[in-house]
């Protein structure tokens, strides 16, 4: 529940830089912060999130953390828009890791499908107290005011007063509750829906955008980090004497010793601190270290994932059942089973992890760009030893992230600037180099999915077993944890909307080798794949069009109930009602998206077009690609997502989203893996761990489907339905069906 | 002391000769909007001009740009002449390029070098000289819009102003090692 208050005139606020008479709300749950003037001066134990000065400029503060999705002119676009705002007189502001915000975690598309109404909530609190104290000054009823682009105008005299204004009024106000306020009919939206100016754009052409690589301080050592080479690995001894003679090397330091489970603790190691990074990069190459591995090092990715697939094509733990498929005789003519793996992916980002800390006695600062700036924040406290009260000792400070992808929701470099800083008693610089990034990240998991199904006479199919086994993300923090959780398996998995009779989903125990970690739209990766291949070898066989046999799948127009299957179904913490597995939305997309590709056009031979489609994160995407395949080589040759996420608040982001996750997902399906040998990682950059190129992107299109439903996730659901449109536009190029990702170890790409 | 022109002022650099130029911007000099992605001139994230030309800073030493013109995302805009923004950047704001905006500053060095070189570039000559900047959030499609765009509208500009007179018809990007032979060849 909101709790918002009003903290005008609190002592605090001159601290912070607020001018007198400005109108500030602040909150204890679900948002917030602003403050005036110095967007610099504000300090991290103040929690409120609008501000109105008496020159009626407005502070907005985007509670939630930027990586490239646009949120910091998405939250502050919803806040203006309820609290009748004129853009032009907003600025933002980035709050600090702070509690009272409620979740601060910027992971899962989660900014915009979870928080919408309560983000609304804190505009219109400011609004209606605005009005009413507009309607105290003109001594009228607060029904015949309202307030119009930063003024509140008296409806029948036309008279109006500035929010600037009105703020030393409203300030003396007591907020009404936030489930009380009226919020605005979608019909009478000005800033939702709209394309405005994006608060970091100009920053950003310019070259002044701050990322957490961008901190200088004064007296501050740049710190890299010779990590294990082998997760739960040790060092045995080091020698840093040549390390040291290095000009600008000022130290070299053991992190502490890790142990599993790993956790989101540092993988230890030991760290050259320096004047510059230069030297701190020619220190680390004259370090010389003696691991020990540990066990981990018996882990062989490329023979793991055979044993995956041998695995899924056994029987495993019942997820979802309905009906009864074991006492089926199938029949072997129409019956089709599939195994399909992906590999180990990376992350990624283009900025490289980096966190800078000041350790003060017990006091700390921190700048980083962080997804979960108060998970961040309790990790750093436990580090330090910190008391519970003592929590706000940690200033954290959220800068930039030059793309996240999930890899920055953990702490780890957090973490490490601190160890580093409390070490050294000045301020530390952790860099990640990319050779670090990629050899020592939070993996999306080995995988293996099989899917059987038999067809039935009316171009359907029926007695559907899907099963998973990959290494599950719980292991971080349990050692024993060997399947994924209920919560995990409901992405693209056990909420299968297929009108079936009979089904079974089942999961497998997997040990786990290297941290996994959630990679742009988690295990929606593997499983989408899987599906969507499926789907398109299920219309080979049946020799129908792909787009017929997802509607015969779908069948008739309803909403599905995962529950029903005997599944814990989670539905990405949105409630089912308000959110529901609409098939009639899916199949609206899915003819969508053929429709405007044209994807059952007469090709070339060695062409074809693929499609596929996921909803996950509560929303709905299709993909369609076409390809060419010839002398061994494919060529992408054109793109296309349809995405029905809802309410759309800022439409060009929306469509930044989808063609970034089109060229996120070519990079999955025609080069992304992370192979691993005696439990090392054997990519070390972009020569041998390729990322999509300008070169190798095609003509795209996204078609954007306008609707009134609450909105879903953007940053994550474009991604699953990319892969298997392009490696099913491979078959239908080619005749050659690619199970196993990424598409180069078949295709020159 | 290494000498140079950055962003058409005279600096000189007390750093060891063989540190590479990003680092000698970023940390020396505080001029963080050249970005650090791969160290390897695999990324382009750190593309400067130097005389011009598009180079890599990650693995460029500052030996090698000794009395060299620099310039960085932060003189980009006064190096073309204009008052305001380069055309480039002008062209990036138009089509919002940016999402996360990390590689962004490299994407426009390097845009900016190839408008200089050629200054209508057609698709094949954007692809060919764009491939070496990489961008994980995926802007591609809008970079190579806003290219098209800043060449159509800076073509008149650039042809009255810009001496192409010894310059190489395509945009080389060079790393160092390039850079030193070439010296040491003169």
């Amino acid at each position: 529940m909101n709790s918002i208050e009003n903290v005008s005139r609190r002592g605090f606020l001159k601290v912070a830089g607020i001018s007198s008479g400005a109108f500030v709300l602040g909150i204890n749950l679900p948002i917030s912060t602003a403050q005036a003037k110095s967007a610099a001066a504000l300090s991290h134990e103040l929690n409120f999130f609008v501000s109105i000065a008496s020159d009626s400029m407005v502070t907005l503060v985007c509670h939630r953390s930027e990586m490239g999705q646009g949120i910091r002119t998405s939250v502050p676009q919803i806040i203006a828009e309820e609290l009748e705002a004129d853009w032009q007189k907003v600025s933002v502001v980035q709050a600090k890791a702070n509690s009272k915000y409620g979740s601060q975690g910027t992971a899962g598309s989660a900014s915009i499908r979870n928080h919408f109404t309560s983000i609304r909530q804190i505009g219109a609190v400011a609004r209606e107290m605005l009005e009413q104290a507009a309607a105290n000054i003109w001594q009228v009823q607060r029904s015949s005011v309202k307030a119009e682009k930063h003024f509140v105008v008296h409806t029948t005299t036309g008279e109006k007063i500035s929010f600037g204004e009105l703020a030393s009024h409203a300030a003396k106000l007591t907020p009404p509750g936030s489930k009380k306020v009226k919020l605005k009919n979608n019909a009478d939206f000005s800033l939702i829906g709209k394309d405005i100016k994006l608060v970091d754009l100009d920053n950003i052409v310019a070259g002044k955008a701050q990322y957490a690589q961008d901190i200088q301080l004064p007296n501050m050592l740049i710190a890299t980090i010779v990590r294990p080479p082998v997760v739960g690995g040790k060092v045995l001894s080091f020698d840093a004497s040549e390390a040291l003679k290095i000009k600008g090397v000022v130290d070299v330091i053991a992190l502490k010793p890790r142990s599993i489970p790993v956790t989101t603790n540092p993988l230890s190691g030991v760290a050259v601190l320096a004047n510059n990074t230069w030297a701190a990069l020619e220190g680390r190459k004259k370090l010389k270290i003696k691991w020990q591995h540990g066990d981990k090092a018996s882990h062989n990715s490329s023979e793991f994932s055979k044993k995956l697939a041998k695995k899924v094509n056994q029987q495993g733990e019942t997820v979802a059942t309905k009906g009864d498929i074991y006492n089926h005789q199938y029949n072997d003519k129409n019956t089709l089973e599939a195994t399909y793996t992906v590999p180990y992916l990376n992350h990624t980002p283009m900025e490289t992890p980096a966190a800078t800390a000041i350790v003060n006695g017990n006091k700390c600062t921190i700048w980083a760009g962080t997804q979960n700036p108060q998970w961040a924040k309790r990790n750093v406290a436990q580090e330090l030893g910190l008391a519970k009260d003592e929590h706000d000792n940690i200033e954290l400070n959220i800068t930039l992230m030059g793309g996240a992808f999930g890899r920055k929701s953990k702490a780890d470099f957090i973490i490490e600037a601190v160890e580093l800083a409390k070490t050294s008693k000045r301020p530390v610089k952790v860099i990640w180099s990319r050779e670090d990034d990629i050899q020592h990240g939070y993996y999306h998991s080995i995988s293996a999915n099989y899917c059987k199904a038999e067809l039935t006479d009316n171009g359907s199919a029926d007695y559907w077993i899907s099963r998973n086994a990959y290494p599950p993300i719980g292991w971080l923090w349990d050692a024993e944890a060997k399947t994924p959780t209920d919560n995990q398996l409901a992405l693209g998995f056990g909420d299968i909307p297929f009108a079936l009779n009979n089904l079974s989903i089942e999961k497998h125990a997997v040990d786990s080798f290297v941290r996994p970690g959630w990679v742009r739209s988690v295990a929606c990766i593997n499983n989408g794949f899987a599906l969507g291949s499926f789907v398109d070898e299920l219309a080979v066989k049946a020799k129908l069009p792909t787009r017929q046999m997802w509607l015969n799948l779908l069948g008739d127009d309803r909403h599905v109930d995962p529950n029903k299957n005997n599944f814990k179904y989670s539905n990405y913490d949105l409630d089912l009602t308000a959110h529901p597995i609409d098939t009639k939305r899916m199949k609206d997309l899915i003819n969508l998206i053929s429709d405007k590709a044209n994807v059952e056009q007469k090709l070339p031979e060695n062409q074809g077009w693929g499609i596929s489609f996921l909803r996950s994160f509560g929303s709905f995407v299709a993909a369609a690609t076409k390809v060419e395949v010839v002398n061994n080589k494919v060529t992408v040759l054109e793109m296309h997502t349809a995405v029905d996420c809802g309410i759309v608040v800022t439409p060009d982001r929306v469509k930044a989203q989808m063609e970034g996750a089109m060229i996120f997902g070519l990079s999955i399906a025609l080069m992304g893996e992370i192979s691993v040998v005696e439990g090392k990682v054997q990519q070390s950059n972009f020569h041998n761990s390729p990322v999509t190129r300008m070169n190798q992107v095609p003509e795209m299109h996204v078609h954007l489907v306008e609707s009134d439903a609450p909105p879903g996730g953007i940053g994550e659901p474009g991604v699953p339905p990319v892969a298997p449109s392009i490696t099913n536009a491979i078959y239908h190029a080619s005749k050659t069906r690619i199970r196993d990702l990424p598409v180069n170890k078949i295709f020159t790409v | 002391m290494i000498k140079m022109t950055l962003n058409n002022k005279p600096v000189a650099l007390d750093v060891d000769p063989q540190m590479p130029l990003l680092y000698a911007l970023r940390d020396e000099l505080k001029l963080t909007g050249t970005k650090f992605g791969c160290g390897a001139g695999q990324c382009g994230a750190c593309t400067v001009h130097v005389n011009g030309v598009a180079m890599r800073s990650c693995i460029t030493p500052v030996s090698a740009i000794a009395e060299q013109a620099i310039t960085t995302i932060e003189g980009l805009a006064d190096n073309n002449g204009n008052l305001g923004e380069s055309a480039v950047q002008v062209a990036w704001r138009e089509f919002k390029v940016p999402q996360c905006g990390y590689c962004q500053s490299g994407q426009m060095m390097s845009a900016a070098a190839l408008l200089k070189a050629i200054p209508l570039p057609n698709d094949e000559q954007i692809i060919e000289h764009m491939q070496g900047n990489i961008c994980r959030c995926g802007t591609y499609q809008r970079i190579k819009a806003a290219i098209k765009s800043a060449a159509t509208h800076s073509t008149v500009a650039n042809s009255v102003t810009t001496d192409l007179a010894g310059m190489n018809n395509g945009v080389e990007i060079f790393d160092a090692r390039q850079l030193a032979n070439k010296k040491q060849g003169a």
